[in-house]
């Protein structure tokens, strides 16, 4: 199978490769996909807490090539966003951005869990404080 | 010499065809294009010694008796389909039983699936972890109505050999029919099928430097007369087992790289092992968690196939696919979207499949590429690994199986 340009870029040039402490302020990890399925993405999020803003998204990827692309892709989309609009990434904007092909379709629903696993597990564990500092600041 | 890229190592999936061997097949498709079957022309005696030479070369190879004794076919699944669903058909009265692996190539199997709905029984024997048949898990599985026993003579995955001399001997010992599916092995290993006892071998032209688009069923004889039911009616060809007409310059290359393979099989053999055992080693002082897959000692010579713990198989062909041509055991590179099932048969875990990587050196493979490849896998695994969770995971301490995976 051949691969889009962009699968091949994100694959040799993967954006935001790496982990952030799992317990630092503002942090959301998602952990989704599992070993025998042939694919594990961990994607994290760091949200400043008083704003609500993405500021910065690391991931780490058990797939292919185009579960890799997807993961990077959706760290960079989620830079920069608050963590409202990051929840209406879907991943048929993964799969159109990266044109990947309906065998592959399954690796940007992962990317899209894995965003949806990453955001939760921030509102859990940071949401109150970021629901308080809105409030103080209003 | 300067390498020239891309490096096919793929050699379990298809092979070059040998210079000599198209050189031999070129005349009979134009000047000697006759009918082997046009008895009473000059044109179709040309063809009939030619289809008859191949017919020795390719006989000579396997040690069989009588060059009557092979079949021509369009390549190895057919002949595989044609020795167990003619065997199926031809023996329905003394039984329906058939005893094969879970380890065979697909054709084998997918045949044996069919007969399973037409009312046969078929025993799959699973492997050991070295990817080796128990032939006392043989001899347990046969029934007074087993008719047929097929196991593969090399696996095409992981290489293993399997005990088909032991397995031949079971199976003249209890009267049943012995089939093995010898595509991988044929011209690369030594073959028998008098000392080992084997009733019908499949082979295949494209994986020895002969052509595609041509096999052969060899068909005992004598000791006993195997009959087998046709597939195709037509013409009454290949003694009545495969009509159609003989593909004459196939069939000579068929024969030429035959009679290439049995000239050159131990010193070529030496030295693909000797490559092979190279970027073995390599890999696996380069890299931890890196596991063989099959047997240390009984496989094919130019066969390495090696798990990659924590990343996945079609990732690595990726980082290699403008370089090197290797297949991966990968549920991402096969058809069915499910990882490899030989690799699965070890016991070793869905997630090792996927992360297996098959390398299948050849007659034209230089120590420069072998070279190259194995530094390459190094490299490009060694950067996935970096990228992978499952590795930082692991290299946390954390057990892997004690994580709830959320499977989507």
């Amino acid at each position: 199978m051949a691969y889009s340009d962009k699968v091949i870029d994100h694959y040799n040039n993967p954006r935001n490769v790496g982990s952030f402490p799992k317990e630092a302020p503002g942090v959301g990890t998602g952990l989704v996909g599992a070993p025998e399925c042939g694919d594990v993405m961990k994607l994290q999020i760091k949200v400043n807490v008083d704003t609500g803003v993405i500021e910065d998204a690391r991931f780490k990827t058990f797939g292919c090539g185009s579960a890799i692309a997807s993961s990077s892709l959706a760290t960079e989309w989620l830079k920069g966003k608050s963590v409202d609009e990051a929840a209406k990434i879907k991943n048929t904007d993964i799969v159109n951005e990266l044109k990947l092909p309906p065998v592959k379709i399954h690796c940007s629903v992962l990317a899209e869990d894995a965003i949806k696993a990453a955001l939760a597990d921030y509102r859990g564990k940071w949401g109150k404080k970021e629901a308080a500092a809105g409030a103080a600041a209003s | 010499m300067a390498l020239k890229f891309p490096i096919f190592m793929d050699s379990h999936s298809t092979t070059a065809v040998d210079p000599r061997v198209l050189e031999a097949m070129l005349p009979y498709f134009t000047e000697k294009f006759g009918h082997p079957g046009s008895r009473n022309h000059p044109f179709g005696w040309e063809a009939e010694a030619a289809a008859d030479k191949a017919r020795e070369q390719v006989a000579r190879l396997i040690s069989a008796r009588d060059p009557k004794e092979v079949v021509f076919t369009s390549g190895g699944t057919e002949a595989i389909n044609l020795a167990i669903k003619g065997v199926a058909e031809m023996y329905r009265e003394k039984g329906t039983h058939i005893v094969t692996t879970a380890i065979e190539q697909r054709a084998g199997l997918d045949v044996c699936k069919r007969l399973e709905r037409q009312g046969y029984q078929v025993t799959y024997l699973p492997v050991g972890p070295d990817g080796l048949v128990d032939v006392e898990e043989v001899r347990k599985a046969i029934t007074d109505k087993t008719i047929l026993i097929s196991v593969m003579f090399a696996n095409n995955e992981i290489g293993t050999i399997q005990p088909i001399a032991e397995i031949g001997k079971l199976a003249k010992e209890k009267g049943i029919i012995f089939h093995t599916d010898a595509t991988q092995a044929v011209g690369k290993i030594p073959v028998d099928v008098e000392a080992m006892g084997i009733d019908l071998l499949s082979t295949t032209a494209h994986m020895i430097y002969g052509p595609k688009g041509v096999g052969a069923l060899y068909v005992r004889r004598k000791n006993p007369r195997v009959r087998i039911a046709p597939m195709i009616d037509g013409g009454g060809h290949e003694r009545g087992m495969r009509s159609g007409t003989v593909p004459v310059p196939l069939v000579v290359g068929f024969g030429k790289a035959a009679e290439i393979c049995g000239a050159v099989m131990a010193e070529e053999g030496a030295r693909l092992r000797a490559l092979r055992d190279k970027l073995q080693d390599k890999i696996l002082s380069s890299l931890d968690e890196a596991y063989l897959n099959g047997h240390p000692e009984k496989r094919l010579p130019h066969n390495l196939n090696i798990s990659f713990a924590y990343v996945e198989g079609e990732s690595v062909l990726m980082g290699l696919n403008k370089e090197a041509a290797l297949a991966s055991g990968s549920a991402c590179t096969s058809a069915t979207l499910e990882p490899s099932y030989v690799i699965a048969a070890l016991g070793v875990g869905a997630e090792l499949a996927h992360s297996s990587i098959r390398f299948g050196l050849h007659r034209f493979t230089t120590e420069e590429e072998v070279e190259y490849v194995g530094d390459r896998t190094v490299q490009v695994v060694t950067r996935l690994r970096e990228m992978s969770p499952l590795y930082e995971l692991a290299k946390e301490g954390v057990d892997l199986k004690s994580i709830q995976w959320k499977a989507s």
